[in-house]
C-alpha cells in the first residue's frame, strides 16, 4: 500500500505538506494552549473559511485573500483576548460564526463550481504545487523561529511579568506567535479543512501535557504525536477510503484518550504507592 | 554606593499623574520596604523602576554597575499557570535570559543555576516538575530565578500574598540571609512584619503624598502610626 501511495505524486505532495504543517502546528500549539489562546486558533480557521468563500465569489487567488485576512484577524483576536483577560471567548465566537456565515453565503452565490465540502473538511486533491511550496516555506520559517526563540517563547509563556522585567519584549513574541499561527492555519486548511485544522494545534499539546512534565519534553512529544497521528490518519484514510482530515482527527482523539487513561493509571498507582 | 536614584519623579499612566515630586534612592545592601494603600501608586512604581513605564517627569538613574534589566524581579505568583509543564531547572535558567544571547544555555549558566538552587536548599529538586512542588518550594525556585537575573538587587512584588504563615516566615528568613550576604532587597508588601523586623528604609505611598526615610523615622510619622495601628500592633 505504501509503495502505491508513493507512485502518485499528488499523494506524496499531500503527505509532505501534511507532515510539515502538523509539526509546525503542534509546536505553536504548546504555547497557544498554555497561554489559554486555543480558542484563537479555532476562530482563525473560521475566518479563513470566510476569506476562502469570498475569494471564490470574486474569483481571486485563494491564498492571496486568505493570508492577509487571517493575519489581520489574528491580531484583532489577540488584542481582544489580552484586553478582556479570559472574557474574550464570546467575542471570538461571534467573529467565528459571522465569518462562517459570510463564507457559506459567498460560496452559495459563487455557484456550483465551488466545493463547499473541500473548504470545510479539506481535500487532499486540492493541494497544488504552489500550496506545497508555500506550506514548506511557512513550516520551515515556523520551525526556525521556534528553535531560535525557544527560550524567549518559553519565558513569555511561563511568566510574562518576569520576562518583561528582564528586558524581553513579550509583545514581539506574541505577535510572532500569532503571525506564525495564522500562516500555519491558512496552509493547513487545504488538507484538513477549516473546521478541523484547529485540532492540529490543540491535540498534540493536550496529549503531550498528559504524558510529560517539562516544557522541552512536552514540545518534543507534541511534535512526535503530531507526526504519528498524521501518518496513521493518512494511511487509514487511504486504506479504507475515509475522509483524510476526519481520519487524522480521529487518530488524535484516540491518542488523547490513551494518554488520559495512562495519566489516570499513573496517578492512581502513585497514590496507592504512597 | 547608590544603585537606583529617582529624582523629582511624577509617576502615572496616560499623562495622568498618581504621585509627584518623588525622590528616593536605594543604596547597596539596603532593605527597602514599599508600603501603602491600594491605588496609591505602588504598582506604577514597580513598573517604572523595571523600565516598563516611563516616568511622566523626572529621572531614574541606575548606578553602581547596575543595569535596568539586571534587577532580580520576583513577581506576584498569580501570573503563573498552575498546570504549566516545566522542570525546576527550566524555570531557574530562564532567569538569565537578560544576559543570554545564544541558542543553548552555557555550562557556566547551568552551573550558576545549580549554585543558586543550592543556596536556597533546593538543589535536590533541579529536575523535578515545578507544578508538583509545594507553595514554599515554588517560592524558593522563583527566588533562585530572580537571583540568576542579578548580582546585586532583588525586587519583590507582594511575595507573600498567597502563602501560609510558615512559608511566609521562611521566605523572610531567606531574604534576611540574602541581605546579610550583600544583596540589596526592595519589596512591595502589605505585611507589617518585614517592615518592623528587617527593613532599613521605608517608602510609603498614600493618596496625599509619600514618605521616604529610615524605618525608625517612619514609625514616628502619622502614616507609620496608622499602619501600625491597622495591622493590630498598637500598644
Amino acid at each position: 500500500m505504501i509503495s502505491e501511495i508513493f507512485s502518485y505524486s499528488f499523494l506524496v505532495r499531500a503527505l509532505l505538506v501534511g507532515l510539515f504543517v502538523s509539526i509546525s502546528a503542534s509546536l505553536l500549539g504548546v504555547s497557544l494552549v498554555l497561554r489559554r489562546f486555543s480558542m484563537i486558533g479555532d476562530g482563525l480557521s473560521h475566518v479563513g473559511f470566510g476569506a476562502l468563500g469570498i475569494s471564490a465569489l470574486l474569483s481571486l487567488q485563494p491564498m492571496a485573500v486568505t493570508i492577509p485576512v487571517v493575519v489581520a484577524a489574528a491580531f484583532i483576536l489577540l488584542r481582544i483576548s489580552e484586553k478582556s483577560r479570559g472574557g474574550g471567548d464570546s467575542s471570538i465566537a461571534l467573529i467565528s460564526s459571522s465569518a462562517l456565515a459570510l463564507g457559506v453565503i459567498s460560496v452559495s452565490v459563487a455557484g456550483v463550481n465551488t466545493d463547499l465540502n473541500a473548504f470545510l473538511f479539506g481535500s487532499i486533491l486540492s493541494v497544488s504545487k504552489t500550496d506545497g511550496i508555500i506550506a514548506a516555506v511557512v513550516s520551515l520559517v515556523t520551525l526556525f523561529s521556534y528553535l531560535v526563540f525557544y527560550h524567549q517563547i518559553y519565558a513569555t509563556t511561563f511568566d510574562p511579568a518576569f520576562a518583561r522585567a528582564t528586558g524581553i519584549n513579550t509583545g514581539r513574541y506574541t505577535v510572532l506567535l500569532s503571525l506564525l499561527t495564522s500562516l500555519v492555519i491558512v496552509v493547513g486548511m487545504r488538507i484538513l479543512g477549516s473546521l478541523l485544522i484547529s485540532s492540529l494545534i490543540i491535540f498534540p499539546a493536550a496529549v503531550a501535557m498528559k504524558l510529560e512534565k517539562t516544557y522541552l519534553r512536552v514540545s518534543v512529544v507534541a511534535a512526535l504525536e503530531a507526526v504519528l497521528a498524521f501518518l496513521s490518519g493518512f494511511f487509514i484514510s487511504y486504506a479504507f477510503s475515509l475522509p483524510t482530515g476526519a481520519s487524522i482527527v480521529m487518530v488524535h482523539m484516540v491518542f488523547f484518550a490513551l494518554a488520559s487513561i495512562f495519566k489516570a493509571t499513573r496517578t492512581a498507582l502513585s497514590r496507592s504507592g504512597k | 554606593m547608590t544603585l537606583i536614584r529617582g529624582t523629582d519623579l511624577t509617576l502615572g499612566y496616560d499623562g495622568q499623574g498618581i504621585i509627584s515630586g518623588l525622590s528616593f534612592s536605594v543604596n547597596d545592601g539596603d532593605y527597602l520596604c514599599i508600603v501603602g494603600e491600594n491605588g496609591s501608586g505602588k504598582s506604577t512604581f514597580v513598573k517604572t523602576v523595571l523600565g516598563l513605564v516611563e516616568p511622566l517627569k523626572g529621572t531614574i538613574e541606575y548606578c553602581g554597575g547596575l543595569k535596568r534589566n539586571e534587577i532580580g524581579y520576583f513577581p506576584q505568583v498569580s501570573g503563573i499557570q498552575r498546570d504549566f509543564p516545566s522542570s525546576v531547572m527550566e524555570v531557574v535558567l530562564s532567569g538569565c535570559l537578560n544576559r543570554h544571547h545564544s541558542l543553548f544555555y552555557t555550562r557556566a549558566e547551568k552551573k550558576r543555576a545549580e549554585e543558586e538552587l543550592c543556596r536556597l536548599g533546593m538543589d535536590r529538586y533541579s529536575s523535578s516538575s515545578f507544578q508538583e512542588l509545594s507553595g514554599g518550594q515554588q517560592q524558593r525556585v522563583l527566588l533562585a530565578r530572580a537571583l540568576m537575573a542579578t548580582e546585586k538587587l532583588l525586587f519583590l512584588d507582594e511575595p507573600v500574598s498567597n502563602l501560609d504563615v510558615k512559608t511566609t516566615s521562611e521566605l523572610y528568613g531567606m531574604l534576611s540571609q540574602l541581605n546579610a550576604s550583600g544583596i540589596t532587597i526592595m519589596m512591595v508588601t502589605h505585611d507589617i512584619h518585614p517592615v518592623l523586623r528587617d527593613a532599613r528604609t521605608i517608602l510609603h505611598f498614600s493618596h496625599n503624598g509619600y514618605f521616604f526615610g529610615s524605618r525608625d523615622k517612619y514609625f514616628e510619622t502619622e502614616a507609620g502610626k496608622t499602619f501600625m495601628k491597622e495591622a493590630g500592633h498598637d500598644k
